[in-house]
């Protein structure tokens, strides 16, 4: 779809930061100024900036920022940990302060009436002077409370973003929320700036701390509507998450590849799908990291690169229990076919997990990518922001044409699916059951297919063992009834061979 | 003995501009009788006389001296509160300000 092409008249300007023009088609509206409200907190400033820094480095844009709050000083230094010099930028003649903070040391006495001429003069100036298109205003609540006469300010507000659009500058303004809900933002600004609106959100689900951006209006062109999950990231900024942007465009592969595991390839007809999601699910201890070691010893072997993001077991946990098996990771890593990433979910949130391993992803270019697990990551969030993090990472890893193998622990030992499990379900392409089978007072281990997108497949339970050397899966159980539900039961062989005879063709 | 300095920023010819000039004389003559000097400076001819000094709203009336600096703001009609800006409270007789001018 071409954004230009569809909304004739009112161009957009890219704002280049990440994630952004997507959800808002294009970028904001062209020489026209956005509301930018949020709550305190919600990273506006940070977002201002961005604005101004993104239009240097991608287009050469000068900026001019207007800062009503804190003073140029305060924002050089503060901004600084994003990588952004903007002592620089002023050097290179392509941003320019406007301070109008509060003079803390010169008292303000109104006597009359007043207007912000002065103000108004000196962005003109500034616009002129650097040839600024891009203008931040932060913030109007700061604005504000430095007069008294509110009506005034409002008009005036209006009075300059009306001369901004005759200058053909594009402006971002930041103004307060006092919540989340209610109204747009204080003062009732939005009367006077209301052409686009933009909410940034710092919201507290379930202990966890959820950004989120919404573009509310943009007046006479189009957009995504709904929230959006964003993060800061040190050095970068904001990257905001473009969730729905997952297209179901990607591509389907006829290639098969080896899960490492012959007898389950037999099971899967041959093998997984090139590009395909996997879905592992079982019970603690079940086998499922022996599987993901199948699957990594599997493409090793076939020169593929494979990447491990490890969320429960340190690497030399993982080593140790490879070497187990009898796969060596060490020298594959060696070999430069392997890359283990281990982390603690609890180290940062769900997003800027997303945002380290999509990085790690285009850095390595794996062939297949194993993450383990998937329940680790889910405690460390909101159902919400894990089932948009599933979706992002399954998404992405699909349509670079990895392989994908998630495991997912199932919270009884006995049958059972886990949150995991209900989210990715639509999303996989495969679903492996490794289930605990109670026969005679004895735990004995099944796995099933369950599902397998585009191709036939085993569809019973079949018992498989453990040993030195890994995986080895045998025949079905026969006699149980009710593994998956968690309860098996015996059933004699007279009776398998009845029920077998019912359904005997004749 | 010009012993006030004061500088009246104004955006343009406005009415506002001509009044605040207008009420500031006033004030001046009364208050100030002839110990005082006025110069005012018109921001569109000049924007980064406003800039270096960090105008927001016009008029703006900057007393430099006698120290310390005080701003006020407005057409300066209220004559009260520009007495307050300009440390000369109205009721109080002059004092002879002898300051570091």
């Amino acid at each position: 779809m071409d954004v230009n092409n569809n909304n004739k008249g009112l161009e957009k300007l890219p704002t280049h930061v990440p994630g952004f023009d997507w959800i808002a088609k294009g970028g904001f509206p062209k020489h026209r100024s956005t509301l930018l409200s949020g709550t305190a907190g919600s990273s506006k400033t940070v977002f201002a900036t961005q604005f101004l820094v993104e239009g240097i480095r991608n287009n050469k844009e000068t900026g001019l920022f207007v800062t009503f709050e804190e003073s140029p000083d305060e924002i050089r230094k503060n901004m600084i940990s994003f990588g952004w010099d903007i002592k620089q930028f002023e050097a290179d003649g392509m941003w320019v302060f406007i301070d109008a903070s509060p003079q803390p040391e010169t008292e303000v006495v109104e006597a009359g009436a007043y207007d912000m001429g002065g103000l108004l003069a000196r962005i003109e100036h500034a616009v002129k002077k650097v040839g600024a298109t891009r203008v931040s205003f932060d913030s109007l609540g700061a604005f504000f409370s430095q007069f008294s006469d509110r009506a005034t300010v409002r008009r005036e507000i209006f009075r300059i973003t009306h001369a901004l659009r005759k200058m053909n500058v594009t402006s971002i303004i930041t103004a307060e929320r006092i919540d989340e809900k209610g109204s747009i933002a204080r003062f009732d600004v939005e009367e006077f700036v209301a052409d686009n609106v933009v909410i940034l959100r710092n919201s507290l689900e379930d202990e966890r701390r959820r950004r989120t951006i919404e573009i509310l209006k943009f007046r006479g062109t189009d957009h995504y509507k709904g929230e959006f999950p964003f993060t800061i990231i040190p050095g970068e900024g904001i990257i905001i998450i473009p969730l729905s942007a997952i297209e179901l465009k990607q591509k389907s592969s006829v290639v098969r590849i080896t899960s490492g595991c012959t007898e389950l390839d037999n099971m899967c007809a041959g093998g997984f799908y090139r590009d395909s999601i996997i879905l592992v699910s079982g019970a603690t201890g079940n086998g499922k990291t022996l599987m993901v070691t199948h699957f990594i010893a599997g493409g090793a072997a076939d020169n593929e690169r494979c990447l491990i993001f490890a969320f429960e077991e340190s690497r030399e946990q993982l080593f140790r229990n490879a070497i187990g098996w009898g796969v060596d990771y060490e020298k594959m890593e060696n070999e430069g076919r392997l890359m283990v990433v281990c982390e603690y979910p609890e180290t940062a949130s769900l997003e800027d997990h997303l945002i380290k391993m999509k990085k790690t992803i285009d850095a390595y270019k794996p062939n297949r990518i194993a993450v383990d697990s998937l329940s680790a990551l889910e405690r460390v969030s909101t159902i919400r922001s894990f089932r948009e993090f599933v979706i992002s990472i399954t998404s992405f890893i699909k349509h670079k044409e990895i392989a994908g193998f998630f495991t997912s622990t199932t919270p009884t030992l006995l049958g059972g699916t886990s949150i995991t499990e209900t989210h990715i379900s639509t999303i996989t392409d495969t679903i492996i059951l490794l289930r605990y089978v109670e026969i005679f007072g004895e735990t004995r281990r099944g796995i099933t297919v369950l599902k397998m997108r585009g191709s036939t497949h085993d569809k019973e339970i079949r018992e498989f063992q453990i040993d030195g050397t890994g995986m080895h899966i045998g025949k079905p159980f026969r006699n149980v009834v009710g593994i998956l539900s968690g309860n098996p039961v015996q059933i004699s062989s007279a009776e398998v061979y009845r029920t077998d005879e019912l359904f005997k063709d004749r | 003995m010009n012993n006030y300095l004061l500088k009246l920023y104004i955006t343009g010819k406005t009415p506002k501009s001509e009044r605040a000039i207008a009420n500031l004389q006033n004030i001046c003559t009364h208050e100030l009788q002839s110990q005082y000097e006025m110069v005012v400076i018109d921001i569109l001819e000049r924007p980064q006389l406003a800039e270096d000094e960090k105008i927001l709203a016009t008029p703006t009336l900057i007393k430099v001296l006698p120290l310390p600096i005080r701003r006020v703001i407005g057409d300066l009609s209220d004559t009260d509160k520009v007495l307050v800006g300009l440390d000369l409270q109205p009721c109080m007789r002059k004092k002879d300000e002898g300051g570091d001018a």
